[in-house]
């Protein structure tokens, strides 16, 4: 396959490798069919909000794997997120019972003389820094805007530094303006880590990756049942975990847009078979799932039994909140995959779901198959989402979407979207912990947290009685894509 | 210094963005990669404020940009931020990208400034300088661009003063600090253009700048830039006082500056001082048989990690106020060598009995380093209590030392702000509060 190919340092960016856009007003079925037929196209936008960049997917991927040091090769506005990942590093180690420690992230803080002179050298500097401060089994280097457009041989340092040090010096290509696609930068840390700490497998053991950030060991239980045992990567996994990961029975992903780079590098590289199902989101989406990881476990008998169980335990529970949340009209804002998983959720829970403004759009996936689609699913199984947008994180256009469809509910993933649903009075739900809702105890978790957050209505309205809008009243009677470039003929 | 930076605790000049938010109705317009709004909130900055966060609008480089130029792409984002977002004054600062390839920022720009709309320009890139040397740019472009051409008279106000104090956001309680100097201010008779947050007025009191009959820095080197700029443009003296105000001492002795320098009438800030600090004290000496007499241990020595008018301001105010002694002082905010000798005679001079205090003074924004000298030295008193003014990155150290941390420096994280402020009579009040709520909330 030709997408995953680790002799080039840098990852080959979403936008070429998948065809990923930015930019969409339509349906989900017409998304989906754009997406089969190659026919989906991009958009540009005349007017823009703050995004993020792939340098913080990749360093929230590769600064938790417990062993390490990172560098951000980088002015030091770049090391904004080291604080915001050493908090989530701390508070996840006292989950996990791991020694209190803090994360050793280091800036090469890249100044003015640097741009003209060149940074190498303080680059070799701060690798020699890091290595005496925290002694790491590994090093990685992530690059900037500055570093990449200064043209710095990084990838030499590197490799110096490696035999000087002995352990492990990669580097990790993510310059903010390299990809348009943010997510692009969890493939840079996937193949940061396949490149320069995998190592081939030396024997098969009855471990399944679970490729996550640092979410709740909820696979501990699954795969125990089927004789296996749950290996979370990357957060938190050690170095000597990482290279062995190419001995691993399946990988499994709690969401695809983060994840499948890495799935399909294992699976072409050293064939660790993929999961490719949806994720294991709702009580249909759990049972496909399952059955899928049976079928590769050879272990079907078991699926249907975990299967059986979770119906009887769960159902009857899920199906009486159902009941209070009938009728009612929600919408979806959230990453790509995730945000289908939970058009597929909600759907399942008894909502209409009457919209969705999504980051980002992967037509397909690098292991190229389309069970994976997750939106497809969710359109088969329970009809079309009539306003599906991929409005790039646009904090504009989703209030006018918002304004316009009226909903009853707003479920978001992702932060900076929250406040818009709570500004016009509407209940809205965003869940940090991915796999809080995985399985059929995630199904029933999702319900009740939705309740609770219908419930809390009182601070809703008062809330939206006293807030401010930074939005003219011309914007707010505009489509919402009316920035996508005459792509507008969807808006509804 | 330029070396390399474990465990940041500010961000880089892009992060000046930060100070147009906090202007009433600003819009903050990043010239900037896609990533860079996020970083600088995610260090200084709980919430998005009005424009700010995800609301702020960017041109969000990508590779085309960086190999053509990113001009025509700036000027439609900007006109459309017009369109689109409801401010009174927008202010475009350009980040890395920007700078490196060589956008035309004052071309874009003028021409919209040519249309009388109410922005400026900062040219920036990150790599420039860190976000306090850029504050003082920002502040002197709003000067110069905005406030010089629709500012609406020329004549000079009697006891209106513009303040250049904390820097928000970098300042974690830049908010209540302003109010609180605001109020004191306000308190001997001054009208104060306090110029960010909800007690501005917004751009209408930006307009006044000129009017003030001085001006006030507070701060060993942030601030005076813009100060001295004023002298030049407006013939606007100022003064300058060297830390934030906390508790009465130091509140007392900056309304006496502030007064001379203003030429008030002496018995009424008098008047007013001895009427603060009676409150002051008796609440002071409400808790001080608890000081005197709690057998559990207090801090008895203070470490900081900290900006340079923090550090001292806090020195100054726990030394003399409340008996806890300053060991070695860590100052991470990149203070330029020029000010640094200004900023060790403070500290020497920091008893109010003029004894001179030897306290070490260490300047180095790599923190990951001053934390492991400080855990070093910290073993010179295991017998003593230790207090750190420090931010979230300590928090280990702190369990570590089994230490009390008061967190005063971003990141913050471990706590939430809205405006609690240590400045003034009550600041003061409230830091020992907070304080020895940390204190004794160790205790089981």
């Amino acid at each position: 396959m030709p997408s995953i190919n680790l002799a080039e340092p840098s990852v080959m960016i979403r936008e070429k490798r998948l065809g990923t856009i930015n930019a969409f007003t339509g349906t989900a079925a017409e998304i989906v069919q754009q997406s089969q037929d190659g026919t989906l196209r991009d958009a540009k936008r005349k007017f823009s909000q703050c995004l993020g960049c792939n340098a913080q997917q990749a360093f929230c991927q590769l600064a938790m794997i417990k062993d390490v040091a990172v560098i951000n090769h980088a002015p030091i506005g770049c090391a904004g997120e080291f604080s915001d990942f050493n908090f989530t590093y701390r508070i996840e180690q006292d989950k996990r019972d791991l020694p209190e420690d803090i994360g050793r992230y280091f800036s090469t803080n890249i100044q003015e003389k640097d741009t003209v002179f060149g940074a190498t050298k303080k680059l070799e500097e701060t690798i020699k820094l890091a290595y005496e401060r925290v002694n790491p089994k590994a090093i990685f280097i992530t690059t900037s805007c500055a570093s990449g457009i200064i043209g710095e041989d990084i990838e030499s340092v590197a490799d110096k530094a490696t035999e000087e040090l002995g352990i492990p010096v990669v580097t990790c290509s993510c310059e903010g303006f390299r990809s348009k696609v943010w997510t692009t930068g969890f493939d840079a840390a996937y193949h940061t880590v396949l490149r320069g700490i995998v190592k081939p497998p030396e024997k098969k053991t009855n471990k399944i990756n679970v490729v996550n950030f640092w979410g709740s060991h909820v696979f501990d239980e699954i795969f125990e049942r089927f004789g296996y045992e749950a290996q979370y990567i990357m957060p938190f996994a050690s170095i000597e975990e990482l290279e062995h990961v190419s001995e691993a029975a399946a990988t499994v992903h709690i969401c695809p847009s983060l994840s499948t780079y890495m799935g399909a590098g294992l699976s072409q590289l050293y064939g660790v078979p993929e999961i490719t199902a949806p994720p294991a989101y709702g009580i249909d989406g759990t049972d496909g799932w399952l059955r899928a990881l049976g079928k590769v476990l050879g272990k079907e008998e078991i699926a249907e039994e975990i299967i059986r169980e979770g119906h009887e335990k769960y159902v009857p529970q899920i199906e009486k909140l159902k009941e209070r949340f009938k009728g009612k009209k929600a919408y979806v804002t959230a990453g790509a995959a995730h945000g289908q998983a939970l058009i597929h959720l909600l759907n399942e829970l008894g909502f209409e779901v009457i919209g969705a403004s999504v980051f980002h759009h992967d037509p397909i996936y690098d292991s190229e198959d389309r069970e994976l689609d997750v939106l497809a699913h969710a359109v088969n199984t329970y009809g079309d989402v009539k306003d599906y947008r991929v409005c790039n994180k646009q904090s504009c256009e989703l209030v006018n979407a918002l304004i316009r469809s009226k909903p009853d509910f707003i479920m978001a993933r992702h932060g900076g979207m929250t406040l818009w649903g709570a500004k016009l009075g509407i209940p809205t739900l965003l869940i940090g912990d991915e796999q809080f809702g995985i399985g059929y105890q995630g199904a029933l978790n999702y319900a009740r947290r939705i309740d609770e957050t219908l419930d809390s209505i009182e601070f809703i309205k008062n809330f939206s009685k006293h807030s401010s809008n930074p939005y003219t009243e011309w914007w707010l009677t505009q489509e919402p894509g009316y920035f996508q470039g005459g792509r507008s003929g969807g808006c509804r | 210094m330029s070396q390399a930076i474990e465990q940041p605790r500010f961000t880089c000049a892009l992060g000046s963005y930060q100070s147009a938010v906090a202007i009433k109705k600003g819009v903050p317009i990043l010239h900037s990669g896609p990533g860079c709004g996020g970083q600088v909130n995610r260090i200084i900055g709980q919430g998005e404020g009005y424009a700010g966060g995800s609301t702020a609008p960017c041109t969000n480089a990508e590779e085309q940009d960086v190999v053509f130029g990113g001009e025509k792409k700036l000027r439609s984002v900007v006109e459309n931020a017009f369109k689109v977002i409801d401010g009174e004054l927008f202010v475009v600062v350009t980040g890395c990208t920007a700078a490196i390839t060589g956008d035309d920022v004052a071309a874009v720009i003028g021409e919209f400034q040519e249309e009388d709309k109410p922005i400026v320009y900062v040219e920036e890139g990150g790599f420039k300088s860190n976000n306090y040397a850029a504050h003082d740019r920002l502040l002197n472009a709003i000067i110069d661009q905005y406030v010089d051409k629709f500012h609406e008279s020329d004549e000079k106000v009697e006891g209106l003063v513009n303040v250049f104090a904390s820097i928000p956001y970098q300042d974690p309680y830049w908010s209540g600090n302003l109010e609180g100097i605001k109020k004191v201010l306000t308190d001997i008779g001054l009208k104060v253009n306090i110029l960010f947050g909800g007690e501005s007025e917004g751009v209408s009191e930006w307009k006044t700048i000129p009017n003030a009959q001085f001006n006030i820095a507070i701060g060993p080197w942030v601030g005076l830039k813009a100060a001295k700029h004023l002298k030049v443009k407006y013939q606007q003296p100022f003064l300058q006082f060297p830390y934030l105000p906390i508790g009465a001492i130091e509140t007392s002795r900056f309304l006496r500056e502030v007064g001379e320098f203003a030429g008030l009438d002496k018995d009424k800030v008098e008047e007013y001082i001895e009427r603060e600090e009676a409150k002051y004290y008796e609440h002071i000496e409400k808790m001080a048989s608890f000081m005197l007499e709690f057998r559990y241990g207090i801090p008895r020595r203070v470490y900081s990690i900290a900006d340079s008018s923090y550090s001292l301001g806090f020195s100054k105010f726990l030394l003399n106020e409340l008996g806890i002694i300053p060991g070695t002082q860590f100052i991470v905010d990149d203070i330029p060598e020029k000010y640094q000798q200004y900023v060790l005679e403070q500290f020497e001079n920091i008893s109010e009995l003029g004894n001179k205090r030897d306290i070490e003074v260490v300047f180095d924004p790599d923190a990951g380093n001053s934390q492991r000298k400080l855990e070093e030295d910290a073993k010179n008193y295991e017998d003593k209590r230790i207090l750190i003014l420090g931010s979230a990155w300590d928090k280990n150290l702190a369990s570590k030392l089994n230490a009390d941390l008061l967190i005063v420096s971003p990141p913050v994280q471990y706590r939430l702000i809205m405006n609690c402020g240590y400045t003034g009579y009550e600041g003061g009040l409230r830091a020992i509060e907070d304080i020895y709520d940390r204190v004794l909330a160790t205790y089981r």
